[in-house]
């Protein structure tokens, strides 16, 4: 019986979530859905998205009200097959409520947590989930952002592959110690995170400033990239908000800096005071404001980018995608255009700088695509 | 990560870590590091509360015991600061501050202004406030609002330790007089607290929570009530902005007013008594510059004009709790709903 019968359940959608409120349901009971389907929308203390089924099927009942706040891992809603009778789906609803109960009692303490490794005299902080044999997944992250940027994203590939996100020095726990600021000081030390990991060869991701590193880094070191998956990147072209830049740096308060993250987001909703809160607690760590200054004269010199990896991109052996948001304020998604044959280009419409929060679903699925075991 | 941290330790750790960065800082008090320069035994005490053990044996030369005359070592610490060092002078309850008030109000906050802005008087003078702790009348005061009127000091009045630690970094970073307002029924509270240093500057209000109903400011260990009070609040379908403004002088007034507009609706809660406080200074200011946005009288929650009592039955009923920060928010709720 439970064979056919599958749960729904609250996502956890970064470290810090512990719950979610079900905003809205997007699918009646009786629908037919498809995973990868946009099920309901959560909101959580710190973003609001629309979750996408994992499962196939029917859907049976509808566990979670509206407007109701759940713990992570709780069931909101069964999806089966149409024979199944009420009796069967209550029956599961009791074992699985049980069960979670019994779980969330056992396993509170031992939460999967970042960690901390010395890359060339840094510590790194990191954070790795799934434990698939097989080429890892590596993500890397934006200025000024951290590993949570991925919060959407890593949770759901490490359902097939073993997926690390990192905070780049400079950023989010890791020492705020950056020498030039420039792409290659970084893509130096993401190629000293594979081996201090001991990871040869990975699938690497990159979004913004990250993407022109995981670049560079291909560039530099062929054998370690399985393939590329470019995001809202940087070193596709010379164009950047410099504005933007220097306003997100020159922000102390949340009255500065909340216009600025709206950028980020073709519906500047999704600006939270948590998000907000959190720019802010890293911002006012001391030796961030330097390490954020040195890597604006370093990669973005003169209000351009300074390193420009259009022909390393041709040149590259590995598969690559470019994914931009159509409405990007920080990166112009013109510089997807005219990167050659081989080159995989998506364009998603209602999204600007961060398409891998804004439309997890479908970033996920091109991301798992192109690193398919 | 995910370390946390009390609130005691926190302000221990931005002592520390200010104490290494500069030399010039320096920590004195009574019983900060406690029996040095007598035959007892160093580092015994940590202060009152514990706050300071551990910093005498890493900073010898930092670190120094005071004689019991508030007068004396406050002066001494605001004369430092004026030739040269960045002294943090503790001075255990707020409520003794009587006896050195001519050190704060005539020299400390008057140097910059009186010598044409050629002097700076980087002071903190850190204290403890408030009631709970079964300290009776004389050790259980808020005062601040005291120190708020006067011009040239600083005020600050942490909520938690994430907020205290970042803001005596700050505090101590400051070219002017800081006063320090750590509320003792805070000690144990704990939470994350990162580990290299930060700063949470001066004049930015902590915007905690969200909501359409009501505006709620509150202060110190009032702001975790508050907090209690608009979680109850939200199961009933009451939505609250939160409000810590973290500094009384400078206060982040548009924050305050931003939120008013908003919500129409206002209430301060503050542990002082009522008259002449920092709730009635909110007050005033949001009845005189966001009259036109409010639907409700304006709500204070404040402690009674009255001493703090020793009973503790009394004591409890003294206190603002979370219970009565709801009821306040119930009632101008209603009104404007009528």
């Amino acid at each position: 019986m439970s064979d056919t019968l599958k749960a729904v359940v609250m996502p956890k959608w970064g470290l810090a979530m512990s719950e979610g409120m079900l905003a809205k349901w997007h699918i009646a009971e009786g629908a037919e859905i498809k995973s990868g389907q946009e099920i309901c929308d959560i909101e959580t203390s710190k973003i609001a998205n629309a979750m996408e089924s994992s499962v196939t099927g029917r859907v049976l009942r509808r566990v979670a009200q509206e407007g109701t706040t759940l713990p992570v891992g709780a069931l909101i809603a069964v999806v089966g097959e149409g024979t199944t009778t009420s009796g069967d789906v209550d029956a599961f609803i009791n074992r699985f409520e049980q069960e979670f109960a019994t779980a969330a009692k056992e396993s509170s303490a031992e939460e999967a947590g970042s960690q901390t490794i010395d890359v060339g005299g840094r510590k790194i902080n990191y954070l790795k989930l799934g434990d698939a044999a097989g080429v890892p997944i590596i993500l890397v992250h934006g200025f000024g952002a951290d590993l949570n940027t991925w919060m959407f994203n890593q949770p759901q590939l490490a359902q097939t592959h073993t997926v690390y996100a990192f905070d780049l020095p400079g950023h989010g726990q890791s020492d705020k110690l950056v020498a030039e600021g420039t792409v290659a000081e970084f893509a130096k030390a993401t190629a000293g995170f594979m081996d201090a990991l001991q990871v040869a060869r990975a699938h690497l991701v990159g979004q913004s400033l990250g993407g022109a590193i995981v670049l560079q880094l291909a560039a530099g070191h062929p054998e370690k990239v399985a393939s590329l998956t470019l995001i809202s990147s940087a070193g596709l072209g010379p164009d950047i908000n410099m504005p933007y830049v220097e306003a997100f740096i020159g922000a102390t308060g949340r009255r500065d800096l909340k216009p600025e993250l709206e950028k980020l987001f073709a519906d500047p909703q999704l600006v939270s005071r948590d998000m907000i809160n959190d720019v802010l607690k890293y911002k006012r760590m001391d030796g961030v404001d330097k390490v954020l200054r040195t890597i604006a004269a370093g990669a973005f010199a003169g209000g351009k980018q300074s390193a420009v990896l259009r022909e390393q991109l041709a040149a590259a052996k590995a598969p690559v995608q470019v994914i931009f948001g159509a409405q990007d304020q920080i990166i112009p998604a013109k510089h997807a255009e005219g990167l050659g044959g081989n080159v995989k280009v998506r364009i998603i419409p209602q999204a600007s700088h961060m398409p891998h929060m804004e439309a997890a679903g479908e970033v996920n699925r091109l991301i798992a695509e192109l690193a398919k075991p | 990560m995910a370390r946390k941290l009390s609130f005691r330790n926190a302000v221990n750790e931005a002592l520390a870590l200010e104490m290494e960065r500069d030399s010039r800082v320096i920590v004195m008090g009574e019983d900060v590091s406690g029996g040095t320069g007598s035959p007892g035994e160093t580092d015994a005490w940590g202060g009152p509360f514990g706050v300071t053990k551990g910093l005498s044996k890493r900073f010898p030369d930092q670190v120094l015991d005071t004689p019991i005359s508030e007068s004396g070592f406050i002066g001494a610490a605001v004369g430092a600061a004026a030739s040269g060092l960045r002294p943090v002078a503790e001075l255990m309850f707020v409520d003794f501050m009587g006896v050195c008030f001519d050190q704060i109000f005539n020299q400390a906050a008057k140097f910059r202004y009186m010598f044409g802005g050629k002097a700076t008087t980087p002071v903190v003078i850190r204290c403890m406030i408030g009631g709970g702790y079964r300290a009776a009348a004389q050790h259980s005061q808020i005062l601040y609002s005291v120190f708020t009127h006067i011009p040239g000091l600083k005020c600050a009045v942490p909520s938690s330790p994430y907020e205290a630690k970042g803001l005596l970094i700050q505090a101590i970073r400051e070219d002017d007089p800081v006063m320090f307002f750590e509320h003792k029924m805070l000690y144990d509270v704990e939470e994350e607290v990162p580990e290299g240093a930060y700063t949470i500057p001066f004049g930015e209000a902590n915007l905690l929570r969200e909501g359409k109903d009501v505006t709620i400011v509150a202060l110190g260990r009032m702001v975790m009530l508050a907090m209690q009070a608009a979680d109850a609040l939200a199961k009933d379908k009451i939505t609250c902005d939160v409000i810590d403004p973290r500094t009384t002088s400078p206060l982040d007034v548009d924050t305050i007013l931003d939120s008013v507009e908003n919500t129409g609706r206002l209430v301060v809660v503050d542990e002082s008594h009522p008259r002449c406080s920092m709730a009635t200074d909110i007050a005033a200011l949001v009845a005189q510059e966001a009259f036109d946005a409010l639907k409700a009288p304006i709500q204070m929650v404040t402690a009674p004009h009255t001493p703090v009592p020793f009973s503790p039955a009394l004591e409890d009923l003294y206190l603002p709790s979370a219970d009565k920060i709801s009821a306040a928010v119930r009632k101008i709720r209603q009104k404007a709903a009528a």
